[in-house]
């Protein structure tokens, strides 16, 4: 029996950038920002006052008033995206299918919004916590509630590795359907962290950016913070054909690494390991590859790692690669970023365009990369790959082919 | 039964389930207005609220109609 292909057949992605696929791909051809001032939070008294923010969604155009009181700001992103994604998939939900369709999440940091009101009014002993503050804010409760509103009934679970989730969540996804657990599988990761007691979190760690994000360039301060959904359905390649799907690109390989080093310092040899290995996994050769969706966090240390990284894998490829980070235009998602990385780099191959890294300002020695700078670029390429490493030391980096 | 503990209850009814308050009355049943475990629990964290009482366990989790909250509410406000 040959292996089963992955390939992409939907797309859905809710982000700073717009509240569907198509705005999104607009802001990332033309490398403009999401990046600006928070309005869903207080800002005075933090060290920062910028995040990629959602604005303009309004919940009430989405869901009726009884289920929109168990959802989440989390999981109204993964919905969002997960209707998209099924709906531009043309995937027909019969009861033959549902058993065979699944539900991969990534949530790093899960449902928080109606849990900080609840320790906010609880400590200050203002407020009893409402009694669905747990099945809300539940990690699960996006893919959950993804499966109930779509009848999904193959298997369901959402994976949590910080930053990386959602590179974890398509990598998982892409193992079940190899091994046949599923013929169809919605993945993809969704967050909502632009909370007062989050971002306050944040701020303690001296990693977001005063300013904006500018990942590679010399002058980064940082990254920032941002929210949103994205999520793709993956489906077997006989599936895909047999229902004449329109196949968007494949998910040829994987590949994942522990640093087993510190919590939250990269380590190059770690992420360089979970690269190779994903090369590896597609069966292809590091001369392939065209594009790096970086993880680009915009931090002094990520970006340098990362570079060191992609040199001691592509040796002297590394310099024909051309390397961008979107976080820079949809800031750093965590949980969802990897499925909003994997939106933009599935658009790359199919289009023949690759997104810039936008508010890029001046080359740094220690990033000696092409990093497209502000400005996207056409180019026919077969292999791209999606970097993602989490805190914790956790690397999962996913490889596509573009679909002819 | 107090005729105001009543009105107030359904007030709380309609507006926690979001239903128009005119389709609640004392006989209506749970069910009749498409409540699930879940809206039960947020119901009785609203009466609680509403009327700064405590309902037990064992006494929220056999609340099955507008009757037995109106009763239960006024059990706990001693104006039974």
């Amino acid at each position: 029996m040959t292996a089963r292909r992955v390939v992409v057949t939907g797309l859905g992605a809710i982000t700073s950038l717009g509240h569907n696929v198509k705005e999104f791909r607009e802001s990332i051809f033309a490398g403009r920002s999401g990046i600006r001032p928070l309005t869903c939070a207080e800002t005075s008294k933090l060290r920062f006052t910028n995040g990629a923010e959602v604005v303009g969604f309004q919940p009430e155009d989405h869901f009726d008033a009884k289920l929109l009181d168990q959802l989440d700001r989390f999981t109204q992103f993964g919905l969002v995206a997960a209707e998209e994604a099924v709906r531009s998939s043309g995937l027909e939900i019969t009861p033959e299918v549902k058993p065979r369709v699944g539900v991969v999440t990534g949530a790093a940091i899960g449902g928080k919004y109606f849990e900080e009101q609840a320790y906010s009014g609880l400590f200050a002993n203002t407020r009893r916590p409402h009694p669905l503050t747990i099945p809300r804010g539940m990690s699960n409760a996006a893919a959950s509630q993804i499966a109930m509103r779509l009848g999904f009934t193959g298997p369901v679970l959402n994976v949590s590795t910080a930053c990386a989730s959602a590179n974890h969540a398509i990598a998982q996804a892409v193992m079940m359907l190899r091994l046949n657990v599923a013929d169809v599988i919605l993945a993809g990761g969704c967050e909502a962290p632009l909370l007062p007691g989050h971002l306050k979190m944040w701020e303690g760690l001296r990693v977001v950016s005063s300013d904006t994000c500018r990942p590679f360039s010399k002058d980064r301060k940082g990254m920032i913070l941002g929210e949103g959904g994205a999520m793709l359905l993956l489906e077997d390649l006989d599936h895909a054909k047999s229902r004449g799907a329109m196949i968007l690109g494949e998910v040829a390989g994987f590949g994942m690494s522990a640093d087993a080093h510190h919590l939250t310092q990269p380590s190059a040899a770690g992420a360089a390991q979970a690269i190779d290995a994903a090369l590896r996994d597609a069966n292809i050769q590091p001369a392939q590859v065209g594009y790096v969706n970086a993880h680009g966090t915009g931090t002094l240390i990520n970006d340098s790692t990362e570079t060191e990284a992609l040199r001691i894998v592509f040796r002297e490829h590394a310099d024909q690669l051309a390397v961008s980070s979107t976080k820079s235009m949809h800031g750093h998602t965590l949980g969802a970023a990897g499925a909003i990385e994997a939106v933009a780099t599935v658009l790359a191959l199919k289009e023949g365009v690759l997104p810039p890294t936008a508010n890029f300002t001046e080359p740094d020695p220690a990033c000696d990369l092409d990093v497209i700078p502000n400005e996207a670029r056409r180019a026919q390429v077969e292999y791209a790959i999606s970097n993602s490493f989490a805190f914790g030391g956790l690397n999962a980096v996913l490889v596509f082919k573009r679909w002819d | 039964m107090s005729e105001t503990i009543e009105q107030k209850v359904i007030q709380v009814i309609a507006q926690s389930q979001k239903v128009p308050v005119e389709t609640v009355t004392r006989d209506t049943t749970f069910e009749e207005i498409g409540m699930t475990s879940l809206d039960a629990l947020a119901l009785i964290f609203d009466l609680e609220e509403e009327f700064n009482i405590s309902i037990p366990n064992e006494e929220a989790m056999g609340l099955r109609t507008v009757r037995e909250a109106v009763e239960s509410v006024t059990k706990l406000l001693g104006e039974g």
